[in-house]
């Protein structure tokens, strides 16, 4: 559980150092998802699409050894950036503490100033969709 | 007087519109989205401030001076409506909420009463869904069809497969003057002529036409036409229905309260004259007052000279948005308004008008509300950038270079 707060406070101190500075935020937030990599081809199917987000979000989970691997995409660059962070701070951890998880870090970064409100409601939309893979898994490994 | 184009002084012009001078996002606001909402001019936000402060009252049946007051200045937006567009009567002016809500009134007071099963509505493929929707509520009650005329590859509407459309079952015709995604500028004179022939009524959604194009509704021969006044420099909150008379006293109200009756009692009500039946309620009273100095202001610089000011952005835009690599225009109309739709390969809209407004520019981005032309063109959206009589060609240099700039980033 504390390693999701730890990679929310990572984010929240990389936002502080760009100074508010709209640009250089998008500018960033375009190289973390060129840093997303390896999704697979073969999942990029209308079934693994967010619903409620304005551009294509793709996203599959696996789950192995008590912990959940994410992996998305998106079509646009500035989402495929945004979905980065998402992976980054929910990865690697179990279903329950997946569940649990308070995603604090958008609104400390501000950022549906630089999103908007809409991007922002897909946003959470991809939140809700990557804690309902957390349920069925946990669901899973208790039957 | 109208001056002519080049004598029109863009910078002392851009002084009346106090908005157009701020930062945003560290840059000089450059605002293209004017097919949205164009600014407002300083005269209507002085009248705005002026009926809070000397003049507010309710309209109509009051004898106090602040009401006579209100009412007086209320009716002259009528009068100035009603020359703006040139209908035979100023009583033929409804005062709606905005496009939509005319459109609606129509839709539902007209069309309750002389739509059946096997009518046809005639529509275009590039309506937006406020002139879409409507239509679509009254024919799932009455039965009534909806049928399509459909566009060409440049974004115009094919004339003989319109032709082929209308029948005697055609009941009514309603399409825009101007498309807010594309730019297109219809041929509504004749769209109203060809409907005429089978006596098919004819509503023009005029939301793009009014600010840049004279509108005579006694020329175009149709039955409604409706329009904004947030995209011609005025207030939000107030729309335009113009009816035919004989049309707006056959057709019931389309809401019922105050100001609309003439006697009420539990058992039957009377309605009141036109544009009375109408006008529901207490309407947005300041707003219409404000809004004839917008149509003012559109009177006194002259459609012509907006016309010629808006053509030369255009295509002032055109030729140097054209030459970037991977410019793609949505809609490429012979007959075209101050609209450029467009994308840019292989990047999404949205990243482009995410990088824009970084960038203080205002650009539309998505569907425009027109998802049947989208679909149509087998896109989700466009980024669509729209010019005033404000805008200027440094504005439109700054616009291409923070393109250019957001391309290499993004390719």
């Amino acid at each position: 559980m504390n390693q999701i707060k730890d990679r929310q406070e990572e984010i929240i101190e990389e936002f502080s150092m760009l100074d508010g500075n709209m640009e250089m935020i998008l500018n960033y937030i375009i190289e973390l998802g060129e840093e997303l990599s390896g999704f697979p081809d073969q999942e990029r199917v209308d079934e693994n699409i967010v619903k409620g987000c304005q551009s294509k979000v793709w996203l599959v989970a696996s789950y192995a050894n008590g912990r959940i691997q994410y992996k998305a995409d998106s079509n646009a660059a500035i989402t495929r950036g945004l979905v980065s962070l998402l992976v980054r701070v929910l990865n690697q951890s179990s279903p329950q503490d997946v569940i649990d998880a308070e995603v604090y870090f958008p609104k400390q970064i501000e950022m549906d100033r630089f999103i908007g409100t809409q991007r922002s409601n897909g946003f959470a939309s991809m939140i809700k969709q990557m804690k309902m893979y957390a349920v069925v898994f946990l669901a899973k490994q208790k039957s | 007087m109208e001056v002519t184009a080049h004598e029109i002084d863009v910078q002392s012009l851009r002084k009346r519109f106090p908005i157009l001078n701020q930062e945003v996002n560290g840059k000089p606001l450059i605002y293209f989205d004017n097919a949205a909402s164009s600014q407002t001019v300083d005269t209507v936000v002085r009248s705005l401030i002026e009926f809070y402060e000397k003049d507010h009252a309710n309209i109509h049946r009051g004898i106090h001076t602040l009401a006579e007051r209100s009412t007086k200045k209320f009716e002259e937006t009528r009068e100035s409506v009603h020359l703006f567009i040139n209908s035979p009567e100023a009583d033929e002016i409804i005062f709606t909420k905005g496009t939509t809500e005319s459109i609606n009134l129509v839709a539902h007071s007209w069309g309750s009463i002389n739509l059946k099963e096997g009518d046809e509505i005639i529509l275009s493929q590039i309506e937006h869904h406020s002139n879409i929707v409507p239509w679509q509520l009254i024919a799932q009650k009455t039965g009534a069809k909806i049928k399509v005329i459909p566009i060409n590859d440049r974004g115009e509407l094919l004339i003989e497969a319109y032709e082929k459309l209308l029948s005697p079952q055609t009941k009514l015709v309603a399409f825009n003057y101007i498309s807010n995604s594309l730019g297109t500028i219809n041929p509504a004179k004749e769209i109203v002529a060809l409907a005429n022939e089978f006596d098919a009524v004819t509503l023009i959604d005029a939301a793009q036409a009014s600010p840049h194009t004279k509108i005579d509704v006694q020329d175009l021969n149709c039955d409604f036409l409706a329009f904004s006044s947030h995209k011609m420099y005025g207030p939000t909150g107030v729309g335009i229905l113009y009816g035919r008379r004989a049309m707006l006293e056959a057709i019931p109200p389309y809401q019922g309260g105050g100001e609309m009756i003439k006697d009420v009692s539990f058992d039957s009500t009377s309605y009141n004259d036109i544009p009375y039946k109408f006008e529901a309620g207490t309407p947005n009273i300041g707003e219409v007052i404000a809004f004839k100095s917008a149509i003012d202001f559109i009177n006194e610089l002259g459609h012509s000279v907006i016309e010629s000011q808006e053509n030369e952005l255009l295509q002032y835009a055109m030729n140097k948005l054209s030459a970037i690599e991977g410019f793609i225009p949505i809609g490429t109309a012979r007959s075209k308004a101050a609209v450029i739709s467009f994308l840019v390969e292989g990047i999404h809209t949205y990243d482009l008008g995410q990088f824009l407004d970084a960038k203080g520019i205002a650009v539309r981005t998505g569907h425009h509300c027109t998802q049947p032309l989208m679909e149509h063109l087998g896109i989700d959206g466009t980024v669509r950038a729209s010019f005033s009589v404000y805008n200027t060609k440094e504005e439109i240099d700054s616009f291409t270079n923070a393109l250019r700039s957001i391309i290499s980033k993004l390719r």
